[in-house]
C-alpha cells in the first residue's frame, strides 16, 4: 500500500484573533491538528514607551508607566516611582508606602481574576468570564473613587502616593473583602473542578523548574513550576516584610508538575493571599503623609540602577541611567512575559493547535509587556 | 391626521427606509479589535454592567461576520497594514468606531517613532470616542450615536452611476 | 554574598579581561573585554559558590561615544546578582551571544539588535522582533531620526498644539 502524501501546513494566527492576548502572531507549522513548531511574532504593540522616557522627563513618564503593563497597572507605577527613588536616595513616608501596598495588591487580584477569566473563556467556557469582569468592576469602582482612574491609573508619583485615602474608604475596602472571599470558592465550583477544565489544561505545556529559570520565566510561571521565589519575601521590598502571607507553589497534583493546571491554581492561590494581604495593611495602615517632597523639576545625581519588583506577572525589573538632567537617558523595562513569549516556540513541539491556545493563556502574556 | 390617531397601539406605521434602518442598527456586530488598554474597557463594556448587548451589539471575532471595527487602542505602523486588510475583508455597510485618543490622533504616544497617528490615516472613521480609556457609557454613547447615523442613510435610493452606495441624508 | 566580592572574584579570575571594576554605588559593576564575554558567563554560572543560573536583565545603551551593553546576573540559589557591562564602538558594534549559557539571551539580544544594531555573533536567530521586518534604522540610537512616512501612512500628525519634545531645551 502507498504511503499517503502529506505535507506541513503554515498557518497564520494572526494578530487579530479572539484568544490571542492582546495583539500576538503565531506562524504555526502544522501537520495536521498537531504542530511542529509555533514562531511567535512580536512587535504589533510597539509603541517605543522607552524611547520616550527620554523626551518627557522623570515626573512625566508616570503616566506612560500605565501603558506598560495596563492591567497591572499600579505595580508599573511603582517600579518607576521605586526606581527614581533609589537613584536619588528618597525615601516614601510610611503611610506611603501603606498606600502603595493596599493600592497594588487590589490591582494584582484584579489582574488575577482577569488573567483567570481569559484562560478559561480562550478554553471555551464564556461564563467565568462574565463572573471575572463582576468583580472587576467593583475593584475598579473601589481604586476610581481612590484615584479617579478606571485602567490606566497614574497613581503613584515618586516619592509616595499622589492623594490619601477618601474618608470611608477602609470600611468599603473591608466589606468588599468580606464579599470576595467566598467568590473564590465560587470559582473553584464553577471550572476548577471541573473534569473538562483539567483535561484541557492538566500536562500542556509541562516547565522543568531547571528551563524556567534558564528561559528567566518569572511570577506564578515560575512557582508553578515548584520554586518558591516571590520577590516580596525574598529581596523585599517597601513595607512587605511586616506582612504575613504564603507564596503558594505548584504541586503537580492533577498532572505533571509545572503544568498549565498549576499556574493557574498559583493564581488563584495569590488572589486568597492578597486578600490577606489587604486586611492586614488597612488594619494597619499608620497615618501621616503619604507623599515625600520631591522637586518640580527632578534631576537625580547620574549613575544607573536596576530595581524589581513582583508585579502581577511576575518579576519586573527597571533598569534606569540617569545623566543628571531632568531627563532619564535610558529605561529599560524587563517583563515576565517578554520571556515567557520566548519559551513557548520551544514547548509548542508536539502540541495541538487548541492546546496552544491554553499556553499562551496560561503563561499570562499580555501583548504591552512584551513590545512596550 | 387624524385617521393615524385612530388607529390601535399594536399597528405600526413607518417609512421602509426607517424599518430597514432599525433592524439595522439594533444589531450591529462588532468585530473583536482590541489592541491595548481600550481592549479591557471594551471588554468591561461588554460585560455585566455596562452592557451593549442590550442595543443588539455583540462581539464577532472574523471580519466576515461583523459590521464594526471598533479600534480600540493604539495603532502602530506594523499593525496598520493588516488593519487595513481586515477592514477591506468586512462585508459592505461596514462602519467604524475609533475608540480611546490613541486611535482617533495618536494620543499620548504621538511622541513614538512607531506609532500610527490615528486610524483615520487609514480607514474611514464614522464615531470618535475621546477618552484614555472612554468609560463603557462613553463608548456605549459612541455606539449610540452611530445608530443614530444609521438611521438617516437610505437604502432604496441608489447612487446614478448604480454602484450600490447609498445616499446620505442632506 | 555581596556583589562586590562577587566581582573582585571574578578579576582576580580573568585578570586583564576584566577592563575595569566599579565599585558605585548603588550597583557595582565590571567592564569586560568584549572577546570574554562567554567564558566569564559561563564560570559565573557554573562556579559553585556564584552560581549564576540566571540571566535577569540585558540591555543596550547608546552613549554618545560608544554603546554599551550591560547584564544583570541572578543567582536562585545564593540569592545575590551583579551586574557585567560590555563597551563596543559605535561603528558595527558586535559581541558574542550568551545564548549558549542562558537561553533568556536570545530574545533579549534580538531587542538589542532591533533597536540600538548591535551585532550578536553566533546567535540563532538574528533577525528584528519589535519593529516591522522592513525598518530602517536602529530606533533607539541617539542619532534615529524618524522617517516621513511608512508605507504610505505619514508619521507625522497635523495638530494645532505644539508638540511637546519641541518644549526641550
Amino acid at each position: 500500500m502507498s504511503t499517503l502524501h502529506t505535507e506541513e501546513m503554515t498557518l497564520n494566527m494572526g494578530p487579530q484573533h479572539p484568544s490571542t492576548h492582546g495583539v500576538l502572531r503565531f506562524v504555526v507549522r502544522a501537520d495536521g491538528e498537531v504542530m511542529r513548531e509555533a514562531i511567535p511574532d512580536v512587535g504589533y504593540l510597539h509603541r517605543s514607551i522607552e524611547k520616550i522616557a527620554e523626551k518627557v522627563g522623570y515626573h512625566g513618564f508616570m503616566p506612560y508607566t500605565d501603558r506598560v503593563d495596563y492591567v497591572c497597572a499600579m505595580f508599573t507605577n511603582q517600579g518607576w516611582g521605586m526606581a527614581c527613588e533609589k537613584l536619588a536616595g528618597i525615601e516614601v513616608p510610611h503611610r506611603g508606602e501603606y498606600c502603595r501596598v493596599i493600592a497594588a495588591e487590589f490591582n494584582r487580584i484584579a489582574s488575577h481574576l482577569l488573567s483567570v477569566g481569559a484562560m478559561a473563556m480562550d478554553i471555551g467556557a464564556v461564563t467565568p468570564f462574565t463572573h471575572a469582569i463582576r468583580e472587576r468592576e467593583m475593584i475598579n469602582d473601589l481604586i476610581e473613587e481612590l484615584c479617579g482612574a478606571r485602567l490606566t491609573f497614574n497613581y503613584m508619583r515618586i516619592g509616595g502616593v499622589a492623594w490619601d485615602l477618601p474618608p470611608g474608604w477602609r470600611e468599603k475596602a473591608l466589606a468588599y473583602l468580606d464579599h470576595f472571599d467566598p467568590i473564590l470558592e465560587e470559582y473553584n465550583a464553577l471550572i476548577s473542578w471541573n473534569k473538562i477544565y483539567i483535561e484541557r489544561l492538566a500536562n500542556v505545556g509541562v516547565i522543568t523548574p531547571e528551563e524556567a529559570i534558564n528561559y528567566n520565566l518569572v511570577g506564578p510561571n515560575l512557582r508553578a513550576c515548584g520554586i518558591k521565589w516571590d520577590i516580596r519575601k525574598d529581596i523585599p521590598y517597601s513595607v512587605y516584610p511586616e506582612f504575613e502571607f504564603d507564596v503558594p507553589i505548584g504541586d503537580g497534583h492533577w498532572g505533571k508538575l509545572g503544568d498549565s493546571m498549576d499556574r493557574y491554581v498559583v493564581r488563584i492561590r495569590e488572589m486568597a493571599e492578597s486578600s490577606k494581604i489587604l486586611r492586614q495593611a488597612l488594619q494597619k495602615i499608620p497615618a501621616g503623609p503619604v507623599l515625600a517632597k520631591v522637586a518640580r523639576n527632578f534631576k537625580p545625581p547620574a549613575g544607573e540602577c536596576q530595581i524589581r519588583l513582583e508585579s502581577g506577572r511576575g518579576d519586573m525589573g527597571w533598569y534606569v541611567v540617569s545623566d543628571g538632567t531632568g531627563y532619564p537617558w535610558r529605561v529599560h523595562v524587563r517583563t515576565g512575559s517578554f520571556a515567557a513569549m520566548g519559551i513557548i516556540q520551544k514547548l509548542s513541539a508536539g502540541l495541538m493547535i487548541a492546546d496552544l491556545v491554553t499556553l499562551i493563556a496560561s503563561l499570562d502574556v499580555i501583548a504591552p509587556e512584551i513590545d512596550r | 391626521m387624524p385617521l393615524l390617531n385612530t388607529l390601535p397601539d399594536y399597528v405600526l406605521t413607518t417609512k421602509t427606509d426607517e424599518l430597514l434602518n432599525w433592524m439595522r442598527k439594533s444589531s450591529i456586530w462588532y468585530m473583536l479589535f482590541g489592541l491595548a488598554c481600550c481592549a479591557i474597557e471594551l471588554m468591561h463594556t461588554g460585560g455585566p454592567r455596562a452592557d451593549i448587548d442590550r442595543f443588539g451589539a455583540t462581539p464577532r471575532a472574523s471580519a466576515r461576520q461583523s459590521d464594526l471595527m471598533i479600534v480600540a487602542g493604539t495603532l502602530t505602523l506594523k499593525m496598520a497594514l493588516r488593519t487595513r486588510l481586515l477592514y477591506d475583508q468586512m462585508p459592505d455597510p461596514k462602519y467604524v468606531i475609533s475608540m480611546g485618543s490613541c486611535a482617533s490622533c495618536g494620543g499620548l504616544f504621538q511622541l513614538a517613532y512607531s506609532v500610527c497617528d490615528g486610524v483615520d490615516k487609514i480607514l474611514p472613521v464614522d464615531v470618535y470616542v475621546p477618552g484614555c480609556p472612554p468609560r463603557p457609557e462613553a463608548l456605549t454613547e459612541g455606539l449610540l450615536k452611530l445608530q443614530e447615523k444609521i438611521m438617516t442613510e437610505r437604502w432604496l435610493v441608489r447612487a446614478p452611476n448604480g454602484n450600490g452606495k447609498q445616499i446620505e441624508a442632506a | 554574598m555581596e556583589s562586590l566580592q562577587i566581582l573582585e572574584r571574578v578579576k582576580s579570575k580573568f585578570g586583564d579581561r576584566v577592563l575595569e571594576l566599579s565599585d558605585k554605588k548603588p550597583d557595582p559593576f565590571v567592564v569586560l573585554d568584549p572577546k570574554a564575554i562567554v567564558e566569564v558567563g559561563r564560570f559565573m554560572k557554573e562556579d559553585p559558590d556564584l552560581a549564576m543560573d540566571c540571566l535577569s536583565n540585558e540591555s543596550g545603551v547608546d552613549y554618545k561615544d560608544r554603546i554599551e551593553v550591560v547584564y544583570h546576573l541572578f543567582s536562585y540559589p545564593h540569592r545575590h546578582g551583579a551586574v557585567l557591562k560590555v563597551k563596543l564602538p559605535r561603528e558595527n558594534p558586535a559581541v558574542e551571544t550568551l545564548e549558549g549559557v542562558w537561553k533568556s539571551a536570545n530574545w533579549m539580544e534580538r531587542e538589542i539588535f532591533d533597536l540600538l544594531g548591535v551585532n550578536f555573533e553566533g546567535h540563532s536567530d538574528m533577525r528584528r522582533i519589535l519593529m516591522p521586518e522592513d525598518w530602517i534604522g536602529h530606533p533607539l540610537r541617539k542619532d534615529f531620526v524618524e522617517p516621513a512616512e511608512y508605507h504610505g501612512i505619514s508619521t507625522v500628525r497635523e495638530s494645532p498644539i505644539i508638540r511637546l519634545d519641541t518644549k526641550k531645551k
